[in-house]
């Protein structure tokens, strides 16, 4: 083996390449292959048979168009939200953590260790009609006295950004904490002021961990379907629901297959269009 | 009246069977390609097997709370030694079929020998025109005649060849007088009246919501036609689109209703006689224009033993085993017999009519029109209720 490694040390990199390409063809490829096969074919469970039927993607978008359009909108306000809640909160423990830096992060992360499904049903006991939220809500009169929280889109979208919250923290804490401090001194040596400095070094330099979170919020947030289903109503239904109640209730599985096609083409589109404003130099540092 | 059989009573049974039927009507009788009643039929010998599993959903079988086991099952295992796996792996008709759907396709078996799936979902009726379920041995299921009358010839397994009832549920108005101000008995007042506005779910069952909806159209859920299926689904879209409706659930629906979140809901009888042992206040009620009832049946799926499965039915057909059930699981009974058991053991049980119900109630409920359940257009306008 080393031998042959000797000889041919253009092959390393391949051998190095390998786990992760038979990675992506096994459990990636393979199933697109099958996904894709099951998006153009048409009948009734259990035999469809494969016929190019392209109508199945125009019956997708027209049919379900309102729960895409809203997946983007919820997915959207969550990813803004989730950022400005955590760039203060990435930059105060990149630069004010000191030697608890770690804890904090932990904390960030520490409800991982509670799976999604039940905080999410935590969520439910939390935002219910007779619960705090609620009742102090409606004290200060931002709910009306018959106002509820539960079973609306505040909810399903509060719901997702908790969840993905962490996702966008450590992206921006770990380019935060890159950034080198002497840029920043250097900044205000020459006379520029705090928010300036921030403006014109800090920011810039975080953009990465800003695209880098945003993408990794947005895109489980737009098909995600946990939320909308515990924390809404019909009427905050996202795709990911309808992609699952087409799957395993109506069991139409073209249907199924060719919503998911065009929710992944969506989220790519949206990815490049993104990618294009932040500079595609920065993706690549991002990736 | 009991006929629990032993095993050589189980041999000299199919012996004589052998003897008097011809080979293809005894094969007929024990069906299928499973090799039991391949054995039977060639050997006149059927053979239970050293082991069998039996799938069925959480809290819906006696346990013995210190042991953690299940003494019905416990006792089956002494008598016949055969060990069995019980799982309880099946907490939604559409997810479970979703996963046993593949092996069974592709003609794999499932590693199981006995599942338990709901009439109403449309799936067993399903699985039989498919070809996915083994015909139950009847020769070792002799106390298939405790059956209730009435679940005796259900449309689509008429003689009760792939499926046997585990349970029965009704499904009806579950509430808290407290909240909705008294007492509510019509589907129209939940989803309309403005008093319990956005306080109000429904089932994500088709069969029950589309059902009980129907009924109170003035329509008949057991035969469905297209007209009447939209003027369900048009009452139910006015009370979605209004707000009245807050959500449709599955049996999310109990905290729910026990927080006081919702007021009035769609609600399976069963759940509510759980939920009553701690919000004593809740009401269950059939509605004056009729409830559902559905049942869950056990099925044999491809590639189980079917013999070992028929011998451990037969078993829980006995009224003195359903009774041990019965005491633990808050549903209707279908066994006959059973509630003459509990009256000596526990009478509370025996004459819950939400167990055992009153022959008006039974008089006051209707079965989903079976020939509608799978129909895939039914199903779209349905899901396009709940998802959009």
């Amino acid at each position: 083996m080393t031998a042959f490694l000797h000889r041919r040390k253009g092959a390393i990199p391949y051998l190095l390449l390998g786990p992760g390409v038979a990675w992506l063809l096994v459990f990636f490829v393979v199933p697109m292959y099958y996904l894709g096969k099951t998006s153009l074919s048409s009948g009734l469970f259990p035999l469809f048979n494969f016929n190019w039927a392209w109508g199945n993607f125009r019956d997708a978008i027209t049919s379900y168009q309102t729960q895409f359009v809203r997946s983007g909108e919820y997915a959207g306000i969550a990813t803004v939200i989730a950022l400005v809640v955590s760039y203060p909160l990435a930059y105060w423990i990149a630069f004010r953590g000191g030697r608890w830096k770690n804890l904090f992060l932990l904390l960030v992360i520490a409800p991982f260790f509670v799976t999604y499904l039940i905080r999410t049903l935590a969520w439910e006991t939390i935002l219910a009609d007779n619960g705090i939220v609620v009742h102090t809500l409606q004290h200060l009169g931002i709910l009306g006295p018959d106002g509820r929280l539960l079973a609306t889109s505040a909810a399903v979208i509060a719901g997702i950004t908790y969840n993905f919250l962490p996702f966008m923290v450590l992206p921006l804490y770990v380019s935060l904490e890159q950034v080198d401090q002497r840029l920043i001194e250097a900044a205000e040596d020459l006379y520029a002021s705090r928010p300036l400095a921030f403006l014109r070094v800090t920011l810039p330099l975080s953009l990465p961990g800003v695209f880098a979170g945003v993408l990794l919020t947005f895109i489980p947030a737009a098909g995600d379907f946990i939320n909308a289903q515990l924390l809404g109503t019909p009427q905050q239904y996202m795709i990911g629901n309808v992609i699952q109640s087409e799957f395993l209730s109506v069991r139409d599985y073209p249907t199924a297959a060719s919503l998911s096609f065009v929710l992944m083409a969506a989220i790519l589109a949206l990815v490049l269009v993104f990618a294009r404003i932040l500079g595609t130099e920065r993706l690549t540092v991002a990736a | 009246m009991t006929e629990r059989l032993t095993r050589q009573e189980l041999v000299r049974r199919a012996l004589a069977g052998g003897a008097l039927l011809t080979v293809p009507g005894l094969a007929a009788a024990c069906g299928g390609s499973s090799k039991s009643a391949a054995t039977s039929a060639a050997g006149g010998k059927a053979v239970l097997p050293k082991h069998l599993t039996f799938s069925n959903w959480p809290l819906y079988i006696d346990v013995n709370s210190k042991t953690k086991t299940h003494p019905s099952l416990v006792q089956f295992e002494k008598h016949y030694h055969v060990n069995v796996t019980y799982l309880e792996d099946i907490n939604d008709n559409d997810s479970f079929f979703g996963k046993i759907e593949g092996p069974l396709s592709q003609g794999q078996s499932i590693n199981r020998d006995l599942i338990v799936m709901t009439d109403s979902s449309g799936l067993p009726q399903r699985m039989i025109q498919l070809g996915w379920l083994e015909k139950i041995d009847k020769s070792a299921v002799p106390n298939m005649k405790n059956l209730q009358p009435t679940l005796r010839h259900p449309s689509w397994d008429p003689n009760r060849d792939y499926s046997l009832p585990w349970q029965s549920g009704m499904t009806g108005i579950g509430y808290d007088p407290k909240k909705v101000g008294g007492d509510i008995s019509s589907v129209k007042d939940l989803l309309t009246n403005p008093k319990l506005k956005g306080k109000v779910t429904l089932l994500t069952e088709m069969a029950d919501s589309v059902g009980l909806v129907m009924a109170a159209n003035g329509d008949d859920p057991g035969h469905v036609t297209d007209a009447s299926f939209n003027r369900a689904i048009q009452t139910m879209q006015k009370a979605v689109s209004s707000g009245q409706v807050r959500q449709f659930t599955g049996n999310d629906y109990a905290p729910l209703l026990a927080r006081g979140d919702i007021y009035a809901c769609f609600a399976w009888s069963g759940d509510m006689v759980q939920l009553q042992a701690d919000h004593p206040g809740l009401k269950w009620v059939l509605p004056d224009t009729g409830g559902m009832i559905w049942t869950d049946q056990m099925l044999i799926p491809k590639g189980g033993n079917v013999y070992g499965a028929s011998v451990l039915m037969n078993w829980y057909y006995d009224p003195k085993i359903a009774a041990e059930v019965e005491d633990y699981v808050n549903y209707i009974c279908p066994v006959v017999g059973a509630d003459k058991v509990l009256l000596k053991t526990d009478p509370a049980v025996a004459k819950n009519p939400l167990i055992f119900p009153t022959k008006k109630m039974l008089a006051n409920v209707h079965e989903f029109d079976a020939k509608a359940l799978n129909n895939p257009k039914y199903k779209k306008a349905f899901q396009h209720l709940i998802g959009a």
